[in-house]
């Protein structure tokens, strides 16, 4: 009788104890931006006699980067809220979307990454410069991860329709897209914002 | 049975339209928080000082507003095993960030002085 107490629970309890996992990782993922916002707070201003933080922000860019990113995040919320009510087409359709606002935040990341080291500004210029590159290149690395992963998601979901298992993928890439969007609200106030001010 | 089922098809509805409101609300008041925060730095309203002290809460608000609209985390007995790990890591979050600025900052002062 207790172990069919405890099968049952094991069964009933699979999938949240593993969402649980994945919010540890999430959790620790935290601490590792924690570090690299501490290390680019402190060498912020160590510019070496060349560019800041001032001379390289660019608001209104920025601003439509941070736009792209959270209705990203808001469009993949549709998504886990499709995949609640089991039409798997829109789960489909929301994920494209998602996809490509994140895509275009990306691109939009990597174009002024590489403007910036045209202009003979890149991470080996000043302490301040590799602060910069390795905080947003961190975060920049984490989205263009995730939209690997959400490009295999759409096929996977295509292929092998809504069961417990890409539920419970769809709802850890849920998990990891949401956080990285509260990652990116420190990104623009902390180097952007207080670059400018 | 019928029954039963009908239930659980309007509870499951019932969360869905909650869900849905949290979203919207969470994307309108993190769009207003956002616009806030580049209006108010991009027109220069205010001193640098108080324009850090004002971003930060900005961003800190929208963290929360993110936290409980987009991530769902809450203090029910479920949602309590998401809810420790997350204080243990905004503790850490804060030792680490606050520690690291006033040690540098510290060690700054007495090198000009």
């Amino acid at each position: 009788m207790t172990t069919e107490i405890l099968t049952a629970h094991a069964e009933g309890d699979e999938s949240s104890t593993d969402v649980f996992g994945f919010w540890l990782y999430i959790m620790s993922d935290c601490i590792l931006f924690s570090c690299l916002f501490a290390t680019f707070i402190v060498l912020r201003h160590n510019t070496f006699g060349g560019v800041g933080m001032r001379e390289i922000t660019n608001l209104p860019y920025v601003f439509k980067e941070t736009l792209f990113l959270l209705a990203s995040s808001f469009t993949f919320g549709m998504a886990i809220l499709s995949m609640y009510k089991n039409h798997q087409s829109r789960v489909i359709g929301w994920l494209i979307v998602t996809f490509l606002l994140g895509l275009s935040f990306v691109t939009m990341e990597v174009n002024e990454f590489a403007n910036l080291i045209s202009e003979g500004h890149g991470p080996q210029t000043s302490g301040a410069m590799s602060a910069f590159f390795t905080l947003v290149g961190t975060h920049g690395l984490h989205v263009s991860l995730g939209l690997f992963w959400m490009l295999v998601l759409i096929i996977q979901t295509a292929i092998f329709k809504l069961n417990p298992t890409i539920r419970r993928r769809l709802t850890y890439l849920g998990l990891f897209w949401a956080f990285l969007d509260i990652v990116w609200i420190f990104v623009f106030t902390i180097v952007y914002l207080m670059g400018v001010a | 049975m019928s029954e039963s089922t009908t239930n659980e098809l309007v509870t499951r509805n019932k969360q869905g339209v909650k869900t849905l409101t949290s979203y919207i609300i969470g994307l309108v008041l993190s769009l207003l928080l956002t616009v806030t925060a580049f209006t108010i730095v991009g027109r220069h309203m205010m001193t640098t000082e108080h324009l850090y002290i004002y971003v930060m809460l900005l961003a800190i608000i929208q963290l929360f507003v993110q936290i409980v609209c987009f991530l769902r985390l809450n203090a029910s007995p479920e949602g309590r095993w998401e809810l420790m790990p997350f204080i243990f890591a905004v503790v850490i979050v804060l030792v680490l960030v606050t520690g690291s600025i006033w040690i540098m900052l510290n060690l700054n002062y007495h090198m000009m002085h």
